[in-house]
C-alpha cells in the first residue's frame, strides 16, 4: 500500500483494509519489543489508527523519501518513544524494507529507540525521545513550507504526558500568534505516562480550554482507536487549516489498545511482552498482510 | 616583528550585522530568528529589508532553536541570534537533540560571550560555552577576534554544510584583520613568528595576544602568535609546527580554562608533542558586574596575563 503524492485518490484502502493494515501493525509492534525486551508498546499500540490513518489515507507524500519533501505532507513525530508504530507504518507503506523490523534496537541498525535521522533512515526528518521538541520542528518546517510557496500541510503527534514539557507552550503560543495555519498538531490522549495516570503524575486541567485560550482551532476525535473516526477527524481538521489558526486534535485513545492485558493501564508504557504474554497478544491480532 | 593597526574600535556583534545584512542580499535561502534581542544582535537591517525571512520568536529560546531545526526541513539556511547564555546553557538539550544528532544546517550566532559583557553581571556572562558546543559530535565552533573577521565569518558560515556555533562579543574592540579577508574554516591564522613561545589566542583574546607579543619583543623574547578562529575543528597541524620551533604554549581565550580553547590545544600536544602550557582563562569560576576593562584585568584576561604567562612558560621549558 505504498502512495505516491499524486495518485492519493486512486489508491485510498477500503476500510477492511485498513483495519487489516492496524491489525498487523499491531503484530509489528508487538514483535520488535518482545525480539529485544525493551521499547514502549502501550503508547504504540494505541496510536497504531493514527499512523495507519495519515499514511495509508490522510497524506500526500512520496515514499521516494527526500528530506525537504517539496510538494509533500510531512509529518513529524513528537513522542519519540513510540517509534514501533512509527516504524511498522514506514516500512509498510514504501519507505525502507519490512524486514528491517527485526533489527529494532540492535546494535548497527537505522532503527534505533528512538527514531532518528543519524543512520539515514527513510521517512524520519528529525530526532526526538527527548520530549516536547517536536512541536517547535514542526513549526520551523511549516514557516519553511510557507516560504517556498507549497501548500501541504504539516502533521504532528504529542503524547499528553508529553505537554508537561515547558518549551510546548512556546510553541504553541508562537505558533497561535504568527497565524500557522499548515499545521496539524495530535495530542495521544491516553490519560498515562509513565509513572502513572497523568492526573496523578500532574493533572493538565482542560487541554481543550488551554489550547483555545491560546488562540488554537481545537476539535476532538473521541474514538482515536476507530480508524474511520480518526480519518474523519483528520480531514476535518485538514477542512480547517488556511483559515489563519494552527489546528488541534486531542485524540483519546487507550494506552495497549487491542490487547486485552495491555489497556487502561500505565503498565505497558516501557515494558516488553515475555513469550507466554507475547502468544496471548498475538493471539488477540491475528496476522493480516504478513508477518515480517 | 609584523606589527598590526587598529584602524578603529568596533563590536564583533556588529561585524556579525553587518554579514547577515550582506547575505540577505546575496543568499536568498538565508533566514534569521531572534529572541527578543534583535538591536543587540545588530540584526535590524536583516529584519527591515527581508521581513518574510526574519522570524521574531519572543523570549523562547527553546522554540527558536527547534523552529531554526525545522526550517532547515524545506532547504532554508536558519541564523539564530541572542545572546550566548540563551544560545547554548539555556538550550543544550534542544540543540543537543534537534540541531547536532539530527545534522541540521543551524547557524547558532551568539553574541555577548564572556565578562566583556559587562555590568550586567554573571547571570548573563557565560564562560562555558565554548566547551558545551565543542562536545557536541558534528558541531562546528568557532570565535572570531574582532569586526572584520566576524563578518568574513558570518558569510563563510552560509556556504558551509551543518551546524555551526558562531560566538562574538558586546564590546567595542580593536578592528585589525583585513577588510573582506577570506575567512577558512579550521585553519589557523599565524600573525607574528616567532620562535621563544607560541601564543594561542581566540576571540577578544588575539588582539591582547598581539600587544603581550610586542611587550615581549621589547624584552627580547620572540613569540609566534596564533588566531584561533575555529576552535573545532582544530588546525592540529598550525599549533604542533609551531609548538614544535617555540617548545612551549600560551594559550588565551575569554573562557573557562575547564572545557575551553586551551584544552582542545593540551589534547592535542599531549597526543603528538608535550610541551609546558600556560592558561589565560577564567579559572573555574563565574564573573561579574564591571566594565569590561575592568574585568578583563580583574580575571588575567589582558596583555598584562598574557606576558606573565609567557615569562613563566618559557622559564618551565
Amino acid at each position: 500500500m505504498q502512495h505516491s503524492k499524486t495518485t492519493t485518490q486512486q489508491t485510498m484502502p477500503n476500510t477492511k483494509e485498513l483495519e487489516d493494515f492496524v491489525t498487523q501493525v499491531r503484530r509489528d509492534i508487538l514483535r520488535q519489543v518482545h525480539k529485544v525486551n525493551s521499547g514502549h508498546p502501550g503508547g504504540s499500540l494505541g496510536c497504531a489508527e493514527f499512523f495507519t490513518a495519515l499514511y495509508q489515507d490522510v497524506m500526500e507524500y512520496s515514499s521516494d523519501f527526500t528530506m525537504n519533501g517539496i510538494g509533500e505532507d510531512l509529518f513529524f513525530l513528537s513522542n519519540g518513544h513510540i517509534s514501533p508504530v512509527f516504524y511498522s507504518v514506514l516500512a509498510r507503506s514504501g519507505f525502507f524494507p519490512i524486514e528491517e523490523l527485526c533489527t529494532f534496537r540492535l546494535i548497527n541498525s537505522r532503527l534505533q529507540g528512538h527514531p532518528t535521522t543519524h543512520e539515514g533512515l527513510p521517512g524520519i526528518r528529525i530526532a526526538s525521545g527527548s520530549l516536547g521538541q517536536g512541536l517547535s520542528v514542526a513549526i520551523g518546517a511549516a514557516e519553511a513550507k510557507k516560504l517556498n510557496k507549497d501548500s501541504h500541510i504539516i502533521y504532528t503527534l504529542h503524547g499528553d504526558g508529553e505537554l508537561q514539557e515547558g518549551q510546548n507552550w512556546e510553541a504553541i503560543m508562537y505558533a497561535a500568534g504568527n497565524k500557522i495555519d499548515n499545521l496539524i498538531a495530535t495530542v495521544d490522549v491516553n490519560g498515562q505516562q509513565i509513572d502513572g495516570a497523568t492526573d496523578q503524575v500532574l493533572p493538565m486541567g482542560n487541554l481543550k480550554a488551554k489550547f483555545e485560550a491560546f488562540g488554537w482551532d481545537v476539535l476532538e476525535v473521541k474514538e482515536g482507536n476507530n480508524i474511520t473516526k480518526v480519518i474523519e477527524g483528520l480531514n476535518e481538521a485538514k477542512s480547517r487549516t488556511g483559515k489563519g489558526k494552527p489546528v488541534c486534535i486531542l485524540m483519546t485513545t487507550v494506552m495497549g489498545h487491542g490487547v486485552d492485558f495491555m489497556m487502561h493501564t500505565h503498565k505497558w508504557h516501557g515494558v516488553a511482552p515475555n513469550d507466554e504474554q507475547l502468544e496471548n497478544a498475538l493471539a488477540q491480532n491475528p496476522e493480516t498482510l504478513g508477518d515480517y | 616583528m609584523k606589527k598590526y593597526t587598529n584602524t578603529g574600535n568596533k563590536d564583533t556583534r556588529s561585524g556579525f550585522g553587518a554579514g547577515l545584512t550582506e547575505l540577505g542580499k546575496s543568499n536568498e535561502n538565508v533566514v534569521a530568528l531572534c529572541a527578543d534581542l534583535t538591536g543587540s544582535l545588530k540584526m535590524d537591517d536583516f529584519k527591515n529589508n527581508h521581513p518574510e525571512r526574519f522570524f521574531q520568536i519572543g523570549i523562547a529560546e527553546a522554540n527558536m532553536i527547534g523552529i531554526a531545526a525545522g526550517i532547515t526541513i524545506g532547504g532554508k539556511i536558519p541564523f539564530t541570534g541572542t545572546f550566548a547564555n540563551f544560545s547554548t546553557g539555556r538550550v543544550y538539550d534542544q540543540i543537543r537533540q534537534s540541531v547536532a544528532y539530527s545534522g541540521k544546517n543551524v547557524k547558532i550566532c551568539a553574541s555577548h560571550a564572556g565578562v566583556t559583557l559587562g555590568e550586567d553581571g554573571a547571570t548573563h556572562q557565560i564562560l562555558e560555552d565554548i566547551g558545551l558546543m565543542k562536545m557536541l559530535p558534528g558541531m562546528t565552533v568557532i570565535n572570531t577576534c574582532d569586526y572584520n573577521q566576524t563578518k568574513a565569518a558570518t558569510l563563510a558560515i552560509a556556504e558551509f554544510e551543518g551546524p555551526v556555533y558562531l560566538r562574538f562579543g558586546r564590546p567595542k574592540v580593536a578592528n585589525f584583520t583585513p577588510e573582506d579577508g577570506k575567512f577558512e574554516i579550521g585553519k589557523a591564522v599565524n600573525l607574528t613568528e616567532g620562535t621563544d613561545v607560541t601564543i594561542i589566542a581566540t576571540g577578544h583574546l588575539v588582539w591582547e595576544a598581539l600587544q603581550a607579543a610586542e611587550q615581549l619583543n621589547e624584552s627580547g623574547i620572540s613569540a609566534e602568535v596564533i588566531n584561533i578562529h575555529t576552535i573545532k575543528p582544530l588546525d592540529e597541524e598550525a599549533i604542533l609546527k609551531s609548538v614544535k620551533k617555540t617548545g612551549c604554549v600560551v594559550t588565551a581565550e575569554e573562557h573557562n580554562f575547564l572545557g575551553g580553547l586551551g584544552e582542545s590545544v593540551s589534547r592535542t600536544l599531549a597526543e603528538h608533542f608535550p610541551a609546558p602550557q600556560e592558561f589565560v582563562a577564567t579559572k573555574d569560576t563565574f564573573g561579574e558586574s564591571g566594565t569590561p576593562e575592568q574585568l578583563m584585568e580583574k580575571y588575567g584576561l589582558n596583555a598584562e596575563a598574557i606576558v606573565k604567562a609567557s615569562k613563566k612558560v618559557i622559564d618551565r621549558k
